[in-house]
C-alpha cells in the first residue's frame, strides 16, 4: 500500500520497453467467456527500473478491474499493452526547473518523473552547465488526509537527501492536529506563495488528478502568468 | 492471450459498445493542456485551403447558419462511450456550401485555440457525418467541453472531435494531428479498435 486507497503492483513484463516518464499501460482482463474489460494505469516506477513497470492502484469500489488488481496474487498474470503517450511525458534532457502538482493517486505519472531525475542525480553536468544535481523540483500534493498521500516515505527521504526538491502538501479534509502545512484546497493564493520566483522562468508544469482538480489548478496557473504552453494536463475520472 | 479465470465482469455488454469500451453516463473531459479562455465576442471560425469562398464567421454570424439536433453515440479513446448524447450544430455539408470547396481537397485539418490540431479524411466529414457543435444536452457546450464550438465526428473516436474550434482548412494531403503523431491512431476508428499507430 502506497496510500490508504490506493496499492503499489508491480508487473515484471517478458518483453520490456524503455518508457518516457508520464506514460501508462493499458491492462485487460478477459473473462474466461471472452468478455474484456481494460483501462488505463500510469507507470510510477522510472525508465531505470528495466524489465518491470509498477502501477499505483487506486480502488474504485464498484470499478470492475481495480478490484480484481487489488485481489491480485504474486504470479498471476495480466495481458499489458504500452507504454503509450507521448504529451504527458518528461525526461531529464528538458531544460528548466520542473513543477509536478498531483491531487489524489494523480501522483502517480509525476513520482515516474521524480524517480527518473533522482536516478540522475550523480551525473555529470552537461557542457552547457545543466544536471539533475542542479535541477529545481517543486512536487505540490493534494490530498484528502494525511494516510491519503502517496509514497509519503520515499518523498520525505528525497526531500530531506536533495536540497533542490522542495515537497509541498495539502490536506483538504482531516488533517492531523500536529500537521503544520496547508490545510486547503490548492488555491491561487497557495500556487502565487509556493511556486511565485518559477514565473517567467522555463519552468515546465505538470498537473495530473481529478478533473476538477486539474481545471482549478491550470486556471490559477494561467491566472497567475503562466503560459499554457508551459503546462501539461492529465485528467482522469468522470 | 492471457484468461484471468477468476475475472468476474460487473458491467453489461451492449451491441452498441465497441471493442474495449464501458459505458460511461458521466462526461469525462480529456485535454492536453489547461482549458482556454475563449471570448464570443471575439470568436472565429475561419474555413480555408482549397475552397473558392474561404470565410471567417463571427459567433453571431455562425449561429444564423441552419442547426441540426444530433443524437449520437460518443466513444473516446480513453475507453469511455457515451450513448445517446445530445448536441446540436451546422453540418459540415452545410459548411461546404458555403465555402465552395474545390473538388481536390483529400482532408480536413482542424484547428483548436489551444494549438491542437487533428486530421480527417475528407469522406469523413460529408454524407452527414460531421459537425460544427454549438450546443450539449440543449445548453451552451461547457468551456471544458470544448466550448463555445467543437467539431463533432461521432463515428470516429473522440479526439477527432476538435474542441475549441477556430479553423478548418481544406488541403490536399494528409497531415497528422497532436495526437496522430504522439502514437495515436491516424484514422481511428473505435469498431475496428484502432487506438494505437500500430493497430
Amino acid at each position: 500500500m502506497v496510500a490508504d486507497n490506493v496499492m503499489s503492483l508491480t508487473f515484471s513484463l517478458p518483453q520490456w520497453q524503455s518508457f518516457k516518464a508520464g506514460q501508462h499501460y493499458d491492462i485487460r482482463l478477459t473473462a474466461p467467456g471472452g468478455y474484456m474489460a481494460e483501462r488505463s494505469y500510469s507507470i510510477a516506477s522510472s525508465p531505470e527500473d528495466k524489465g518491470i513497470v509498477e502501477y499505483g492502484v487506486q480502488l474504485l469500489e464498484d470499478g470492475e478491474v481495480s478490484p480484481y488488481l487489488w485481489k491480485l496474487a504474486e504470479g498471476k498474470q495480466v495481458e499489458m499493452r504500452g507504454p503509450i503517450g507521448g504529451h504527458f511525458i518528461w525526461d531529464v534532457s528538458v531544460p528548466g526547473p520542473l513543477i509536478l502538482i498531483g491531487g489524489g493517486s494523480g501522483m502517480v505519472p509525476l513520482m515516474s518523473m521524480l524517480r527518473h531525475h533522482a536516478n540522475h542525480l550523480d551525473d555529470p553536468p552537461s557542457p552547457e552547465g545543466f544536471g539533475e544535481a542542479k535541477r529545481e523540483i517543486v512536487f505540490m500534493i493534494s490530498a484528502r488526509t494525511y494516510e491519503h498521500i502517496l509514497y509519503r516515505r520515499e518523498l520525505e527521504r528525497i526531500g530531506s537527501q536533495d536540497r533542490n526538491i522542495n515537497v509541498v502538501a495539502t490536506i483538504t479534509d482531516n488533517a492531523p492536529e500536529s500537521w503544520s502545512g496547508y490545510k486547503r484546497r490548492i488555491d491561487k493564493e497557495m500556487l502565487e506563495e509556493i511556486l511565485g520566483k518559477y514565473k517567467n522562468t522555463d519552468a515546465k508544469t505538470f498537473i495530473c488528478g481529478p478533473t476538477p482538480f486539474v481545471e482549478a489548478v491550470a486556471k490559477h496557473m494561467k491566472a497567475l502568468g503562466f503560459k499554457s504552453s508551459d503546462i501539461k494536463t492529465e485528467r482522469f475520472g468522470g | 492471450m492471457i484468461i484471468n479465470d477468476d475475472f468476474i465482469p460487473k458491467r453489461k455488454t451492449s451491441s452498441k459498445l465497441p471493442p474495449g469500451q464501458y459505458e460511461e453516463r458521466g462526461f469525462p473531459v480529456l485535454s492536453l493542456g489547461p482549458t482556454p479562455d475563449i471570448d464570443i465576442n471575439t470568436w472565429k471560425l475561419e474555413v480555408t485551403g482549397l475552397v473558392d469562398n474561404p470565410i471567417s464567421w463571427t459567433w453571431q454570424e455562425f449561429n444564423k447558419l441552419s442547426k441540426e439536433l444530433i443524437i449520437k453515440d460518443i466513444h473516446c479513446v480513453t475507453k469511455w462511450s457515451k450513448f445517446d448524447s445530445k448536441w446540436e450544430g451546422v453540418p459540415m455539408q452545410e459548411i461546404f456550401n458555403i465555402v465552395k470547396v474545390q473538388p481536390g481537397p483529400t482532408h480536413l485539418i482542424a484547428h483548436s485555440y489551444d494549438g491542437y490540431t487533428t486530421n480527417l479524411p475528407i469522406e469523413d466529414i460529408s454524407n452527414g457525418k460531421a459537425w460544427v457543435a454549438t450546443a450539449y444536452d440543449s445548453d451552451e457546450i461547457e468551456a471544458e467541453h470544448g466550448g463555445p464550438a467543437r467539431l463533432l465526428v461521432p463515428h470516429l473516436y473522440f479526439w477527432k472531435s476538435a474542441k475549441w474550434l477556430n479553423k478548418l482548412e481544406f488541403v490536399d494531403r494528409d497531415q497528422p494531428g497532436f495526437w496522430e503523431t504522439r502514437g495515436y491512431h491516424n484514422y481511428g476508428d473505435p469498431w475496428q479498435e484502432q487506438r494505437y499507430w500500430n493497430d
